[in-house]
């Protein structure tokens, strides 16, 4: 399963990280190299295993969908950068959109402008 | 007091000399920004120190009680109530505070500074403890070297030549060059333990679900902890009896009594006079005598942890301590774990895919650094290239990768199966009766900066720590000897919340090696 520069693109994509074309074929590179040692997992036997997420049921309890506001030692006004009739002000995100959009980019097309 | 007193005399004692208006609060923290300023931690030296706020520490000492109630004295009163009064922290840059930035070592969250503080911060600074200064790391706590931060590499202070290990590499070196007697670090596949080894100090990481995790910038969620760094076992207890225990803010946090950790130093095995469901966490020795403190113990060795490959230098100073464990009254047996080898290639499977998914937060919009675009994933794509160094752009590509669609199965989910044979491993030696393990805590002494271009190379230096992370069990690090005068580690696992079992096999190795733990 080796990793091409197009399998690197489409990730990249996938994580909203941009990668300089001369940075792939080292990318390349260096992800084979890291999921060759992955390989031999492979041989592990996992037919009657079942698939962990964590370590044991004392760590994941779930909590009430509720409780105090988590307290903040600063106003909000103190850290962001700009705040009016108590909302954060963000910027006029529609203003991204007009460039570059494609059918993939459905949330980010649809978003609001919050301004 | 002098300066080389206040700062090298163990935590609870300092805390005793201030409470006993020997010394005001305020004087251990300008005796640390001395320390820091003479051995220069700086970014022009050993660069341990990311941020630092010498007034703002000061009033915060000076805001400490002047006049400590009479009658604390006791560990549990201690534990309670100012049990770290005047102390210097340092504390690792991905952990909240107020009064400092938390950058995590990155661009992407320069001059960031929280709106809430952390719960282990808030519980040591209401013990007493004093913020002195935040430490470098590996960015996002992804290396084992802190190579990797974006504002330099730490020197190791016992050879400025060699990496301090990592990633809570400038914790660590913050410990060993006398700045503190105690540090917070974090752990997701060795980065407390790891560096400890490197620095010749103790680190522990506690058992998954033991320490409350808000406030730690999250990397893996499903094997992040915060861990402690101490100059000797007993500064390392004292500050995991301030830090552990239930935090409401934190759901994956264990609703479980929290023992106390420095009754395992007593030589009749301590914790018989604890309350009964917190000495339900420590097994009994009913036969530990002054000079046997550790009959009933069971010590397993987990032949995987010495192959054929393991410098016979650390073998050897591993089976001294084996040997000290023997004449303390524990029964050694050779135990096998036998998915050991499995852990590396696991680890760097689950610890990616979730940081992929953590790491999606950082985004331009929501926190520090913003590289405007033409449009908004542009914006997005330049300010995530921008912001992120090179192992954490690698390992944000491979934990996406794991978990795209074609490759979860074979990569992520396998991951996760094999996981659970670890875990099982671990489970299936504690069931037989063994109370802790005892295995090197790495492969090698502290390396040259810049020896490890290869990832996978220093993937490995991780190979004798990341198990415990998955398997979550407790495990910590201690000095038990040295190599051509590199420190060299000792690691010590116990079953899930018997962190109390681990000190208390800790303490007595660490009095039986006395000096021959540096030499």
């Amino acid at each position: 399963m080796a990793v091409t520069e197009q399998d690197v693109r489409h990730i990249a994509g996938l994580a909203r990280l941009g990668v300089a074309d001369e940075r792939l074929p080292s990318l390349v590179g260096e992800l084979n190299h890291i999921l060759e040692h992955m390989a031999v997992l492979e041989k592990v036997d996992t037919k009657s295993v079942d698939a962990t997420v964590g370590v044991g049921s004392l760590a994941m309890p779930l909590r009430e969908d509720a409780g105090p506001q988590l307290p903040l030692a600063r106003s909000r006004d103190a850290f962001a950068p700009a705040v009016r009739d108590g909302f954060l002000l963000v910027p006029r995100l529609a203003t991204h959109t007009a460039l570059g959009a494609s059918s993939v980019d459905d949330e980010d097309s649809g978003t609001e402008d919050l301004e | 007091m002098s300066d080389a007193r206040l700062l090298d005399m163990p935590a609870a004692a300092l805390r005793d000399a201030i409470a006993a208006n020997e010394a005001p609060a305020s004087e251990p923290v300008r005796a640390s920004f001395r320390r820091a300023a003479a051995v220069r931690a700086g970014e022009d030296g050993l660069n341990i120190v990311l941020h630092a706020d010498e007034a703002a520490s000061l009033r915060d000492a000076d805001a400490l009680p002047k006049r400590l109630s009479p009658g604390v004295g006791t560990t549990a009163e201690r534990a309670s109530d100012l049990a770290l009064v005047g102390v210097p922290l340092a504390v690792k840059d991905n952990i909240a505070t107020l009064t400092l930035p938390t950058s995590c070592a990155s661009h992407i969250l320069e001059g960031y500074v929280s709106p809430y503080e952390a719960t282990a911060i808030s519980r040591l600074r209401a013990a007493g403890a004093v913020v002195v200064c935040k430490t470098n790391m590996d960015e996002f706590a992804m290396g084992s070297s802190t190579e990797n931060s974006a504002f330099g590499p730490t020197l190791n202070p016992l050879d400025p030549t060699r990496v301090p290990g990592g990633s809570s590499g400038g914790s660590a070196a913050a410990v060993a060059a006398g700045l503190t007697r105690i540090a917070l670090g974090s752990e997701t596949g060795g980065s407390v333990r790891q560096p400890a080894a490197f620095c010749g100090i103790v680190g522990v990481k506690p058992t998954y679900g033991r320490v409350s995790r808000y406030g730690l910038v999250a990397f893996a969620s499903s094997l992040d902890q915060i861990g402690v760094f101490g100059r000797s076992v007993d500064d390392a207890a004292l500050a995991m009896e301030v830090i552990a225990g239930r935090d409401p803010l934190d759901a994956t946090s264990a609703d479980l009594p929290v023992p106390r950790y420095r009754d395992a130093a007593r030589a009749d095995g301590g914790a018989a006079d604890a309350p009964r469901d917190a000495a339900a966490l420590a097994t009994p020795l009913h036969t530990a005598t002054r000079e046997k403190p550790l009959n009933g113990l069971v010590v397993g060795r987990p032949k995987e942890y010495f192959p054929p490959s393991l410098d016979p230098r650390i073998a050897a100073l591993c089976d001294r301590a084996l040997d000290r464990f023997r004449a303390l009254g524990a029964e050694v047996r050779d135990v096998s774990l036998p998915h050991t080898d499995l852990a590396i290639p696991v680890y760097y499977i689950v610890a990616p895919a979730e940081a992929s998914s953590n790491l999606a937060r950082f985004d331009g919009v929501r926190y520090g650094l913003r590289v405007e675009g033409e449009g908004l994933r542009a914006m997005y794509e330049a300010t995530r290239s921008r912001g992120f160094g090179k192992e954490v752009t690698r390992r944000i590509l491979l934990g996406t990768y794991v978990l795209s669609a074609g490759y979860y199965d074979a990569y992520y989910k396998k991951a996760q199966q094999v996981r659970a044979l670890i875990a099982d491993d671990f489970s299936s030696v504690f069931a037989a009766g063994v109370h802790v393990l005892f295995t090197p805590t790495t492969p090698t002494t502290a390396f040259p900066l810049g020896a490890k271009s290869d990832p996978y190379e220093m993937y490995l230096s991780d190979i004798f720590t990341a198990t415990a992370n998955l398997a979550g069990v407790p495990a910590m690090s201690q000095p038990i000897g040295a190599v051509d005068g590199l420190p060299v580690g000792g690691q010590l696992l116990a079953p899930h919340f018997r962190e109390f079992d681990m000190f208390r096999a800790a303490y007595a190795l660490e009095r039986a090696l006395g000096a021959e733990a540096t030499a």
